[in-house]
């Protein structure tokens, strides 16, 4: 832990406080998950469904540390030779091309070939130092001298075999290069893994991690989330479209709008100027927040009344959608 | 605390959060961190910890809660008669048997109305004879009487007899009588506590057992046996095996074979350079994701297995992406879009709507089969066959059934019925067994899950 952060882990509070100035808005949970990442040295598996700020909560947390972020995007075949280092191949190559001259030089006056065998061992090793490794993401992640946020994000998208290469790192912060020896980290990195649950996690990586899920927000939170990252729109119409988010997601749909797209939409109809929620216009933009054809289909009778519920909300204050629609 | 938290984790266990060696650990240094101080910061740090799925979260919330359900005796004030009220007169009456109740701590604590004193008490008598070890739901009785006879109730009850006879003979000055009466009162109390708490122990350590015996006795239940109350279970049981098979099917594609230098790429990549291998390429070997077409007969005869081969279609559907659906009985349609569109309450009525019930006939099914769906069978099609090949005597048309098993790569029946049974009557399993790579008697779920697994690595392998 680097000094200046220290106090900044203190307690939940500070942690809330913190990635709030950065406009995330956590809820305890989040800033309780985080507090006992950094204490316990643990990575944090996040899960929840796409678009609830996954990602972001690992940006927001380098931000609010001040630390870089590094960013590992999982993806079908990635292997360590793309996650972890690989020797600057072509690099190699050149130089001993360049240096073929020189070797004249160094062997030329080494009579016998047992000699000149001997004279090339104490070079060996030179074309397998650390001026031709290529540090990837997790290396990369490792050296950093004062810690970093590591995020491995769509763990689940990666395969198995490469779950388990992670482990190491996970656990002990180190990685072992054959050529070179094991590489340990002076400052252990904050580690998010990002899953969007595709597949099955393994036990052991679950094993290694905390476990932090990320449900969709309530309505208080939601409001507070728009007014940070939306801060212009007009107090009102942030209430009534959350509001009729809200009433959206308790719709039986492919595909329920989260957060992005709640806050996606904040920005099209603060761009188009909007100062009241109509029928007409949620017609025109219910695309933003679903992206189903047929989830489209399915709320469009219904968009007249949600919309009269969710401005009903908007002109009274803050009232628990739950309360009145069933 | 190192004791409740132990037994807090066998709870868990108990409620199928897995929490190995290494997760209890952890446990243990997350409590260290934050203390007891706040609950609900207690709570979250906890199922960070130990949580791991959005399933076990719920679970875990569940079990916190009853875990550290503490119900305050609350001995004192209302909810009993006058007298406990006025704890000064009833204390000077007291002092007249205080030499009896010395030896009856158990009276003690209930007239001195120390509900936190008593809870305790009761923790650490269920501790000693084991509570937390309950198994069945017989034992309950049990339990709770161990429990109060190490608290101390046979001295109690003693001392209240005692108090009744001293009471009954005078005009009662001392208040044996009334003192008698409070302690009976709280020793009912007492006993219905303790059968809370035993309760809560089952609930806590056991119950899930249970409902893990239940699930295993299912997975061998004849398919046709099941019963309709089972359903729910059964769906659970059958989408996480579907999930288990798909994860593993899902495994990755291509393999690279590090170290064998793959060269006609590795030249064609680097003749701008000259011939030097600037970039190299390694040989790869690529697996076929597999295509699978399923063929389930709905009809009549194998109504009662229907159902569930229709559950566990629709958990393959969910989960593997290329499986093609079909169901018949006289006819046969392709029942993809109904499994995409609908959840599994609604799709499986669906499709037994459109074409079960009816009486099979293979012939016609297998020619509906080549006129729509015979050009997307290729080398890497699996075909899996759920029926019982029964088919009213009608003409069972080998032909097609040879021309599918020549298209694919392999065909798999699965049949119901044992393997006895194949050729009485209509069945007409004999003359289509020589057309499939494998057929095999799979009446319980146990069965379809071993023959998908070897279909799903016969895959891998190649």
């Amino acid at each position: 832990m680097t000094d200046p952060n220290a106090a900044k882990f203190e307690n939940v509070d500070t942690i809330v406080a913190g990635l709030g100035e950065q406009g995330y808005i956590t809820s305890q949970q989040i800033a309780t998950a985080i507090f006992i990442a950094e204490n316990l040295t643990k990575p944090i598996l996040v899960e929840g469904s796409a678009g609830v700020g996954k990602t972001e909560l690992a940006l927001a947390s380098a931000a609010w540390l001040g630390l870089p972020l590094i960013r590992m995007q999982c993806y079908e075949g990635l292997d360590e030779s793309k996650a972890l280092y690989e020797w600057k191949y072509g690099k190699q190559l050149l130089y001993t091309q360049i240096l073929k001259d020189k070797m004249g030089d160094v062997l030329g006056d080494t009579p016998t070939l047992e000699g000149a065998m001997e004279k090339l061992h104490g070079f060996g090793d030179m074309f397998f130092s650390e001026e031709f490794l290529e540090p990837r993401p997790l290396l990369k992640a490792l050296r950093q001298e004062r810690g970093a946020v590591l995020l491995i994000d769509e763990i689940d998208k990666s395969d198995e075999e490469f779950e388990a290469f992670l482990l190491e790192i996970l656990s002990a912060f180190q990685v072992t290069i054959p050529e070179i020896g094991t590489i340990t980290s002076t400052v252990p990195p904050l580690v998010f893994l990002t899953s969007n649950n595709m597949r099955e996690m393994g036990d052991a990586l679950k094993r290694r991690c905390l476990h932090l899920y990320i449900p969709l927000p309530d309505a208080k939170l939601e409001e507070r989330i728009v007014a940070a990252r939306v801060p212009n729109i007009e107090e009102k119409l942030r209430r009534k479209l959350v509001a009729f988010v809200q009433m959206l997601r308790e719709q039986d749909l492919k595909k329920l709008p989260s957060i992005s797209e709640t806050l996606d939409w904040a920005r099209v109809l603060l761009l188009l100027h909007a100062d009241d929620l109509t029928p007409a216009l949620v017609h025109d933009t219910l695309n933003v927040l679903l992206k189903f054809e047929q989830d489209i289909h399915a709320v469009r009778p219904q968009i007249a009344e949600i919309t009269r519920k969710a401005r009903q909300y908007g002109d009274r204050g803050y009232v628990t959608p739950n309360a009145t629609t069933s | 605390m190192q004791r409740p938290l132990e037994n807090f984790l066998r709870a868990l266990r108990a409620a199928d959060i897995r929490v190995s060696p290494a997760e209890s650990i952890d446990a243990h240094q997350t409590v260290e961190l934050v203390g007891y101080s706040d609950r609900q910061f207690f709570k979250d740090a906890l199922c960070v910890a130990l949580a791991k799925t959005p399933e076990e979260v719920a679970s875990f919330d569940d079990v916190f809660e009853m875990f550290f359900q503490r119900d305050e005796f609350d001995t004192n004030d209302e909810g009993e008669d006058g007298e406990s009220s006025q704890p000064p007169e009833s204390a000077e009456g007291d002092e007249a048997f205080a030499e009896q109740m010395e030896n009856v701590p158990l009276a003690e604590m209930i007239l001195d109305a120390d509900g936190n004193e008593l809870s305790a008490a009761m923790e650490q008598s269920a501790n000693r004879v084991g509570a937390t070890e309950i198994r069945f739901f017989t034992q309950r009785g049990y339990f709770t009487r161990r429990i109060l006879d190490d608290m101390g109730l046979r001295d109690l009850e003693r001392l209240i007899a005692q108090l009744r006879r001293s009471g009954e003979g005078d005009d009662d000055e001392t208040g044996a009588s009334d003192l008698a009466n409070r302690l009976e009162q709280g020793r009912r109390y007492l006993l219905d506590e303790t059968r809370a708490y035993v309760e809560r122990q089952y609930e806590l350590y056991a119950r899930a057992n249970g409902e893990n015996l239940r699930e295993e006795f299912l997975m061998e239940t004849k398919m046709s046996n099941l019963e309709h109350r089972d359903f729910d279970r059964m769906h659970k049981i059958v989408r996480r095996m579907a999930k288990k098979l798909a994860t593993r099917y899902a495994r990755q594609r291509r393999h690279t074979k590090r170290g064998q230098l793959d060269i006609r790429r590795t030249m064609r990549h680097n003749m701008p350079h000259d011939g030097i291998p600037f970039h190299v390429f390694w040989k790869q070997t690529k697996i076929e994701r597999p295509k699978i077409v399923v063929i389930c007969d709905v009809s009549k005869s194998v109504a009662a297995a229907a159902r569930f081969l229709l559950l566990f279609l629709y958990s393959l559907h969910e989960v593997i992406a290329q499986l093609e659906a079909f169901a018949f009985s006289d006819r046969l349609i392709s029942v993809g879009d109904i499994l995409n569109n609908n959840d599994v309450e609604q799709a499986i009525p669906e499709i037994m709507n459109a074409i079960g019930f009816r009486s099979t006939d293979y012939g016609q099914a297998l020619d509906d089969y080549e006129e729509g769906f015979m050009d997307d069978l290729d080398r890497n099609t699996t075909i899996i066959i759920l029926g019982d090949g029964r088919s009213n005597f009608t003409d069972p048309r080998i032909d097609i059934m040879r021309r599918m098993h020549d298209r694919s790569r392999s065909v798999i029946w699965l049949n119901p019925e044992p393997e006895t049974f194949w050729g009485t009557g209509d069945s007409e399993m004999p003359r289509y067994r020589p057309f499939c790579h494998v057929a095999k008697t799979c009446s319980t779920v146990m069965h379809l899950e071993r023959v998908i697994d070897d279909i799903l690595k016969s895959y891998a392998r190649s």
